[in-house]
């Protein structure tokens, strides 16, 4: 419970970092179509903000040991999976992240709107996977 | 190199570095934690909602103190978001992601930070994401 607190507080501190500093959302599904859809004058800081994210890894294995990770290897799962989260977070312009936590914080009513949405649609798929599917592919 | 160059630099770099700590600190970063927060169902892991919760109250602090600032610390303008409007773009969106979310349990963060376990089956899954955003820029296009 407290890692979960602690974290959750860095994860909004980085946002509040990124937002009080540069005026930056700190969408992470953001961040990736600025770095490889090219768009002019986002990406300096996407390109910063993505070394930053992949330089965090090393400084906590450092401390703390390699992390946990447990996820699917069925390839045809991860292949599908990545592409809907790819055109859906492109679609509805933010994740976890942009509407989660930034959006949710700024009371924008599209952004509490869409992460009901993902969270909703996410739950289901779970339910039928792990009880229609006896967990397919897990 | 100027003062204000390299504090521009550091500012997302930095918070880059915070914000990848918190989902490896929380454990976010494990898509089997995270679909144990979706598994309502089951086997339920309410962890990802402490994270969330913490995570939001920060940053609505924060958002709550820029509104009495003309500018950023270290830039001109704030970038507020301007699309406000319930289409079904948001929703279909919001719904293509919370499928994709459910199947594996990575978003795009932990997904970009899990690049560093080197690990094959995570880049399958970048290399298929960003096939995904191009799809989307292709076929439906950036938002108005």
């Amino acid at each position: 419970m407290w890692n979960e607190l602690a974290g959750g507080a860095l994860i909004g501190l980085a946002a509040a970092l990124l937002w009080l500093g540069i005026g930056r959302i700190a969408g992470i599904s953001g961040v990736v179509a600025n770095l490889f859809l090219l768009r002019q004058g986002h990406r300096n800081w996407s390109l910063y903000f993505f070394a930053g994210l992949l330089a965090s890894y090393p400084l906590y294995v450092q401390f703390a040991g390699t992390p946990d990770m447990d996820m699917t290897g069925n390839k045809v799962i991860l292949i599908s999976a990545g592409v809907l989260v790819g055109m859906g977070t492109y679609i509805g312009n933010g994740c976890t992240s942009g509407h989660g936590v930034c959006g949710s914080g700024r009371l924008s009513v599209r952004s509490i709107v869409a992460t009901c949405t993902f969270m909703a649609f996410g739950m289901l798929t779970v339910l039928i996977m792990n009880k229609l599917m006896n967990g397919a592919g897990v | 190199m100027n003062m204000k160059i390299m504090v521009k630099i550091i500012t997302p770099l930095l918070a880059g570095i915070i914000f990848g700590l918190g989902l490896l600190i929380s454990g976010m970063n494990n898509p089997a934690k995270v679909r144990g927060f979706l598994d309502i169902f089951g086997d339920w892991q309410p962890a990802l909602m402490a994270v969330m919760v913490a995570a939001i109250a920060i940053f609505a602090v924060a958002y709550a103190l820029s509104n009495k600032m003309k500018q950023p610390w270290f830039h001109s303008i704030f970038h507020q978001p301007s699309l406000t409007v319930l289409d079904k773009r948001l929703f279909i969106g919001a719904a293509l992601f919370g499928i994709g979310w459910g199947m594996v349990g990575l978003c795009p963060g932990p997904a970009l930070l899990n690049i560093m376990t080197g690990r094959e089956d995570i880049l399958i899954f970048i290399v298929a994401l960003l096939v995904g955003n191009r799809i989307a820029h292709f076929t439906v296009g950036p938002a108005k």
